[in-house]
């Protein structure tokens, strides 16, 4: 089977089968599929797409509308971390955007980039859900709360300057 | 105390989960045990109906009611479902993470007695993604829970048996929108759908489906051991039970906090909240998160109810409330939150797709000092397109235009003089 398909690997081939127990057709699957092909190699490309499309018997357009629907499936390659820096009400009015300028000077990428050392990508976010600790952030599973230019600068103090070329 | 205060009983000051065995010590999955073998579905029901819960979630819908749609007899042969909406992800509200990371057995047990109730035999809890921490305590508590027999086959010797699963979402406010979870939980983009049909009957796969919200599931086991009787007395007015309340913005004590259904808005802010910070003053405040319309200082000795703030030209919606305060710009703030709804509809709709985009231009036209006089005439417009509910198939769009219409009614003048002096006179998160 999997010869047919080698943008995918054993292991994703046996999880996204698991998933197909619990649906009634394969492309019930797709969301579950993205997810775990994404695990295994940080993000999407058009060849995983088209693999994983091909698995589940639907066309690669319709799980790329799929794909590209939600935030957290990645088209593109992202770095080893995602900052989601929350930019809802109650962290705009406590300074997320001059966060976002502390991030962007000290590591040098705005958002949507990643660092050249492709350690961090950084993201805007929707409401994280810790209003009351405004402003807030993950960086990758960590949330963040409170966040002040002086705890940015901690966090990030050992991080290689520069994603810009 | 633990009786007035059931969805919080076991919150602990340091916010730690309470495990299977802190949990039973504190008399959890009695109510479960109660009610198996002793109440028939039709009597959990008829408990539930009672009690006159309404949906946490936002809307207000009474739970029993929603429930009693489902169909009980003669259906044919295949899944009933039950979903929790863990979605958390209204601006503002933060009041699901609280009841998830530090009592998730409580939700387990209302679940599965809600299951028990509609004879749900698969159960899911759609949560999103970044609550990792919720998700990981959610599927320990599941294991913990077949390994006691209070899941899968013949739930505590009983013909009942349910599976549950964990469901991270892949991301998007939208997938909150019961129907558009469904879509969602299906594997495709999360498009709300059209009613009817009603997800009561034709849900996920086209089975009976009810989706009721974390704090609404929480409550049931409560209310089954301890009767309606008991729920309806915990209210401070015609609403029964407690409510999660919210405070988020410049306020000394931004926080959560579980209090009798009805308690006064002014007590919320002052008691718990701590007031303002010094050196802000309010301005006005959305009750119930971003999508419901601004209450201003006349209206801080109103009842937090359904009922009462509805008649105050608003919503309790999730009973979290953002503050707005004096140094703040009631344009960016109302900016901000329709750009956030622009960016989070589903696109099916064209007043949402194409509606939203266009007054987050005039609203940035506006702050960017390109304000023309006839903008403001041009976003009431918008609102009476928009907002009018009908024109699509879910809530997003009309509650975006929530704050907005409010705003104009309340912060008029500030609009007026971004076009008369050409711009934004505050420096609150700025323009960038």
């Amino acid at each position: 089977m999997s010869e047919l398909i080698p943008a995918l690997s054993e292991a994703e081939i046996a999880a996204i089968d698991a998933e197909l127990s619990h649906v009634p057709v394969p492309a019930g699957a797709a969301i579950d599929a993205l997810k775990i092909v994404q695990a295994h190699r940080g993000w999407i490309s058009d060849e995983s797409l088209n693999a994983i499309a091909k698995h589940l018997g639907m066309s690669a357009a319709e799980l790329d509308g799929i794909a590209t629907f939600y935030t957290l499936i990645f088209r593109r390659p992202v770095g080893e971390k995602v900052i989601l820096l929350c930019n809802s009400v109650t962290c705009w009015m406590k300074g997320c955007d001059a966060l976002q300028q502390t991030i962007t000077e000290q590591l040098g990428i705005g958002m949507g980039e990643t660092t050249t050392d492709n350690k961090y990508t950084l993201l805007p976010m929707t409401c994280l859900g810790a209003c009351d600790k405004a402003p807030v952030m993950m960086v990758g599973d960590d949330l963040h709360e409170e966040i002040t230019a002086q705890s940015l600068q901690a966090l990030f103090s050992n991080a290689g300057s520069g994603g810009e070329t | 105390m633990s009786l007035d205060r059931p969805l919080t009983r076991n919150v602990r000051a340091d916010k730690s989960p309470t495990d299977m065995a802190a949990y039973e010590a504190n008399g959890g999955y009695q109510g479960l045990r109660a009610a198996m073998g002793k109440l028939s579905p039709g009597d959990c029901l008829q408990i539930i109906k009672d009690s006159n819960l309404r949906g946490r979630g936002g809307a207000g819908f009474p739970t029993g009611m929603k429930w009693s749609f489902v169909p009980m007899e003669n259906v044919s042969t295949g899944h009933k479902y039950l979903i929790c909406n863990a979605d958390e992800m209204e601006p503002g509200a933060f009041k699901d993470r609280l009841l998830l990371e530090c009592d998730p057995h409580q939700l387990i047990e209302g679940m599965i007695l809600s299951a028990y109730t509609i004879q749900a035999d698969v159960a899911y809890i759609f949560i999103r993604a970044e609550y990792l921490l919720a998700a990981d305590l959610l599927r320990q508590a599941i294991a913990d829970c077949h390994a006691k027999g209070y899941l899968g086959k013949n739930i505590l010797g009983s013909d009942f048996s349910l599976e549950m699963h964990v469901h991270p979402s892949a991301g998007r406010y939208i997938c909150g929108e019961e129907t558009a979870l469904i879509s969602a939980l299906e594997g495709k983009r999360a498009n709300p759908r059209a009613k009817p049909p009603f997800p009561q009957v034709s849900g996920l796969w086209g089975r009976p489906t009810i989706v009721n919200n974390v704090e609404t599931l929480c409550n049931i086991h409560h209310i089954i051991e301890r009767g309606a009787d008991w729920f309806q007395s915990l209210g401070l007015t015609e609403d029964a039970g407690t409510k999660m309340y919210g405070v988020s913005g410049r306020v000394k004590n931004p926080g959560c906090w579980e209090l009798p259904i009805g308690t006064p808005i002014r007590e919320i802010l002052e008691n718990y909240a701590g007031g303002m910070e010094d050196g802000y003053k309010m301005r006005g405040f959305l009750p119930g998160g971003g999508s419901t319309d601004f209450l201003v200082e006349e209206h801080l000795d109103l009842a937090m109810d359904y009922d009462t703030i509805g008649k105050a030209g608003s919503r309790m919606g999730t009973g979290t409330m953002i503050i707005l305060d004096d140094k703040t710009c009631p344009v960016g703030f109302v900016k901000n939150l329709v750009e956030f709804f622009a960016q989070e509809s589903c696109g099916f709709c064209t007043p949402c797709r194409d509606g939203l985009p266009w007054s987050a231009q005039v609203l940035d036209d506006l702050e960017r000092g390109r304000g023309r006089p006839e903008d403001l005439e041009t976003l009431a417009r918008q609102v009476s397109f928009i907002g009018a509910m009908g024109n699509t198939h879910c809530a997003l769009a009309p509650g975006a235009m929530e704050p907005l219409a409010s705003g104009l009614k309340y912060f008029r003048d500030d609009f007026e003089r971004h076009i008369s002096e050409g711009g934004c006179s505050f420096h609150t998160g700025g323009v960038s």
